[in-house]
């Protein structure tokens, strides 16, 4: 079971998460100097003559009283009336819950072969910090068995101010065999915006995997987006059974040009290509496939 | 007038009324002061019958329908009309208003700027228990002082829905503000989107609501940051076009409740003095407000009385109230135009001689960008040399100068608590309040800052603070969160405890790249800005992004107060505290 530790370890070391490593960088505090933000005088005085810069400079720091233990509201009110205020204005001061289901890729696949179909989506639930969320992805040919499918449920946390961590399972309804994973991972907005994620994958039979993805908003104009994506798949080991060889298995690369009718819908076209290598394309080309498909792609994506 | 009837009245008549002109004619029920064409208010004491005055007031607080702009959705109302109605007061006087509850879910109202026992303020859950459905609660207090007020419910976001009013004390003796007529000026934003789906959308996506973001196409014909200055920014995942949350991709804005084509209409005569008591009542929107070719006379702010300052366009933040003076001479339109300081939408409204006229609408102006300042780099103390340069391609992680720039060094702002709901400090905040607001630092105009603003008379209280405290504004746009000291209320946040009568100065951070209104309930606060005792006192305060604001605060009302920003959406995030005054002795 070496595996996945070793996948966590790449995973939290790989240079795909640079920023978010910086930004933790940025709790030495030792190198710091106290900086002088105590007081600037009022910047400028052009536009009237008002007096001498703010007499700022005085005021001791003091000490502040102790924290009182009563409600005052208590003497003029009904306790149990004020302490079901209480109760709803605190969770209206930044407790409440939201969601967002969306379905980010849901196209029509024209390629070489068959003409196929695939979706790509993600909900979740919660507060700020703890949420529940799922993700859910699969593929298939038109006249065809669905090839694939995959269903995550996840306990997400907030870890930073733009990134999230995540555990979990992953549940893959097809290929057949089906297979369950436990899943460890992170996802959230690097420097520059960039939309980056990282899923390490241990199966109930043993074996791990390693799934890197990325992509970036091109705002053409307020509409109109480019979305350049990429997503790859790594393997700890063969699981021939899968098609899926050791090492690096699949990339995939994606351009999707979209039209925000609303923030929420949005109908896209774009290009779509895959490329399996090593075992996994000698695994493919077994099964009578090409290693490497490029489809034109068309679709929605929208959430609510 | 029909909200002068008693409610079963009033509603039978607006029932009729519904069968013979329709739901829109409904949905455009006015307070005789707010109604286009009004002659305004005669300055006291002549009494203005269609407004609320008097020792005894009722409201109603009820469901109804609001449309402008050709959009219409549902509304919360007091006595049927949005906006609420005018409650007009004396100084010295007593006064009991009893509300009555006929929505569905809990009301309250808060009387914003006025002095009154804890007990009486109106926030749910600090104050008082709220008011239940079909309850009436009634708030009686004694009038402390003059000016121009508002109300507004603190319960859920009925605020934003049309449930907020003006409040007009005069004083006991003589007005120092002389005028020959008044204009109550009202502004809000408006979306017949529910609050609560517009914070879900925030809450899904940050930006959800601006279309005015840097595109590629803006790069290409020049406009905007160049490339390098995008980059810079990119690796701080900071947006310089990210100044409003939520904007005019969804809002009208209003003036009394009219929109641009509704054409609010005052009514002058050329050549007198006319008073506009102009209140932000916005949910979401801070306006920067002009009357082009006209002059204005800031008398008053917060309804506290500061010496006449003559400007071109002012910024009132959202719960800020500004008293003007205008002497237009023509027999002429004039426009009142409040733009949301994003330049995604405007109001026009029309000061004229006669109905019929429309003052022309400007085009808005260019959106502005933020810039280092800020991000609370203050550059002015540095020596960078000509033109200031700064390198941001080094992280904003390395010191310069002997400056931190860091956009998340913590020790800058130890009493933070560092995590996901803090995205950035200021590494070097500055005293922003001499400068110009957010969108207005080139405009070619006077422009009012809030150095000079000066108190009428000198304060009472000449005391030195014998305590400072920081108090950090801090947020995530990407995950939009709000809160101080990185602590959403809602986390179990501990109170801000003052002792009875202390003098404390306190320091508002602004950790974030957007203004934020604190409003501090129960107390005026001098701000600070080097007036000495003409400092100008108010209960609301807009501190500029990436600046800090200090205010010298008397604690001297007993009991729990709501602190807050007042931006709706901040404030039910977390952006809120409960401040507590004791005597000295009593804290537990």
């Amino acid at each position: 079971m070496k595996a996945p530790v070793c996948l966590a370890a790449l995973l939290l070391a790989s240079g795909a998460l640079p920023a978010w490593a910086q930004d933790h960088g940025g709790m030495d505090h030792g190198a710091m100097q106290q900086e002088d933000h105590s007081d600037h005088p009022p910047a400028g005085d052009a536009h009237a003559g008002h007096g001498q810069p703010a007499p700022d400079d005085g005021a001791p720091e003091g000490v502040a009283p102790p924290m009182p233990s009563d409600h005052a509201s208590e003497a003029f009110y009904n306790p149990a009336e004020m302490a079901r205020a209480r109760a709803a204005m605190l969770k209206e001061s930044g407790g409440m819950t939201f969601s967002r289901l969306m379905l980010d890729r849901l196209e029509y696949r024209m390629g070489r072969g068959a003409d196929g179909y695939h979706w790509e989506g993600e909900g979740w639930i919660g507060g700020d910090i703890d949420r529940f969320a799922f993700k859910t992805e699969g593929e298939g040919e038109f006249g065809g068995p669905l090839e694939s499918a995959e269903v995550q449920a996840l306990y997400s946390r907030a870890i930073d101010p733009w990134f999230n961590l995540e555990a979990g399972v992953r549940h893959d309804i097809r290929p057949d065999p089906q297979r369950t994973y436990a899943v460890v991972g992170i996802e959230g907005l690097a420097p520059y915006w960039f939309e980056v994620g990282a899923q390490a994958f241990l199966s109930d039979k043993g074996d791990a995997h390693l799934r890197l993805e990325g992509s970036y908003d091109q705002r053409i104009t307020q509409r109109l987006i480019l979305q350049p994506a990429v997503e790859i798949n790594l393997a700890a080991q063969d699981v021939p059974e899968l098609g899926i060889g050791s090492g690096l298995s699949d990339i995939e690369l994606g351009l999707r040009l979209r039209y925000e009718f609303a923030r929420e819908f949005a109908p896209y076209v774009g290009v779509n290509w895959e490329r399996k290598l090593g075992d996994t394309a000698r695994f493919t080309r077994r099964d009578g496939e090409r290693a490497a498909t490029t489809s034109l792609v068309m679709g929605v994506r929208f959430w609510f | 007038m029909a909200f002068t009837l008693p409610d079963v009245d009033r509603r039978t008549l607006v029932r009729n009324l519904g069968g013979l002109g329709g739901a829109l004619a409904l949905s455009r029920v006015f307070p005789a002061w707010a109604r286009s064409g009004t002659a305004g208010l005669t300055p006291a004491p002549a009494p203005a019958p269609e407004v609320l005055s008097g020792e005894a007031i009722a409201l109603t607080v009820a469901e109804g329908h609001f449309s402008t702009g050709g959009r219409s959705a549902h509304a919360v109302m007091i006595n049927g009309t949005l906006p609420a109605p005018l409650i007009r007061l004396k100084e010295g006087q007593n006064v009991r208003l009893s509300v009555t509850n006929r929505l569905r879910e809990d009301t309250s109202i808060h009387w914003h700027g006025l002095i009154v026992p804890f007990q009486m303020d109106g926030v749910p859950g600090i104050s008082f228990p709220g008011i239940r459905p079909g309850e009436t609660f009634t708030y009686e207090f004694p009038i402390r002082q003059s000016g121009t007020y508002w109300y507004h419910s603190h319960s859920g976001m009925q605020e934003a829905v049309g449930h907020y009013g003006p409040i007009v004390i005069d004083p006991a003796g003589t007005d120092p503000v002389e005028a020959t007529r008044e204009h109550v000026l009202i502004l809000s934003d408006w979306s017949p989107v529910h609050p609560h789906v517009l914070l879900k959308r925030l809450k899904q996506m940050g930006g959800y609501f601006n279309m005015q973001k840097q595109t590629l196409a803006g790069l290409l014909a020049g406009k905007d940051q160049n490339a390098k200055e995008r980059m810079e920014w990119g690796a701080m995942r900071m947006d310089p076009t990210d100044i409003s949350d939520i904007t005019g991709s969804t809002y009208s804005f209003l003036v009394n409740g009219h929109g641009t084509a509704e054409n609010w209409t005052g009514l002058f005569t050329p050549g007198e003095r006319v008073r506009l008591r102009i209140i932000n009542a916005a949910a979401m929107t801070n306006f920067n407000l002009r009357l082009p070719g006209l002059p204005m006379t800031v008398v008053q702010c917060d309804g506290q009385h500061v010496q006449p300052v003559e400007t071109d366009e002012f910024q009132i933040g959202i719960a800020e109230t500004y008293d003007v003076v205008v002497q237009p001479g023509e027999a002429k339109p004039y426009a009142l135009i409040a733009e949301a300081i994003d330049r995604s939408g405007l109001v026009r409204a029309t000061l004229a001689p006669r109905m019929g006229l429309a003052a022309e609408v400007p085009p808005l102006r260019a959106r502005p960008l933020l810039g280092m300042k800020d991000m609370g780099m203050d550059m002015s103390g540095m020596d960078m040399g000509q033109g200031g340069v700064i390198d941001l391609s080094q992280p904003a992680n390395e010191g310069m100068a002997g400056h931190s720039m860091k956009m998340r060094d913590r020790s800058v702002a130890p009493q933070v608590k560092m995590g996901p709901g803090v995205a950035t400090l200021s590494p070097m905040p500055a005293d922003r309040t001499a400068d110009r607001p957010t969108g207005l630092e080139t405009v070619d105009h006077r422009v009012l800052t809030y150095a000079d603003l000066k108190s009428l008379t000198p304060h009472a209280d000449r005391r030195p603070p014998t305590r400072t405290l920081d108090i950090h504004l801090t947020a995530n746009m990407e995950r939009y969160m709000w809160s101080f000291d990185g602590v959403k209320l809602s986390d179990g946040a501990d109170p801000i405890p003052f002792r009875h009568g202390e003098r404390v100065r306190v320091n508002l951070i602004n950790d974030t790249m957007m203004p934020h209104p604190i409003h501090l309930h129960g107390h005026f606060f001098e701000l600070v800005t080097g007036a000495g005792d003409h400092n100008p006192l108010k209960h609301t305060v807009n501190v500029l992004p990436g600046g800090k604001v200090s205010f010298d605060l008397t604690a001297d009302a007993l009991g729990d107060w709501a602190f807050h920003c007042h931006m709706l959406m901040h404030m039910h995030t977390g952006m809120m505290r409960v401040v507590t005054v004791r005597y000295a002795g009593d804290a537990a």
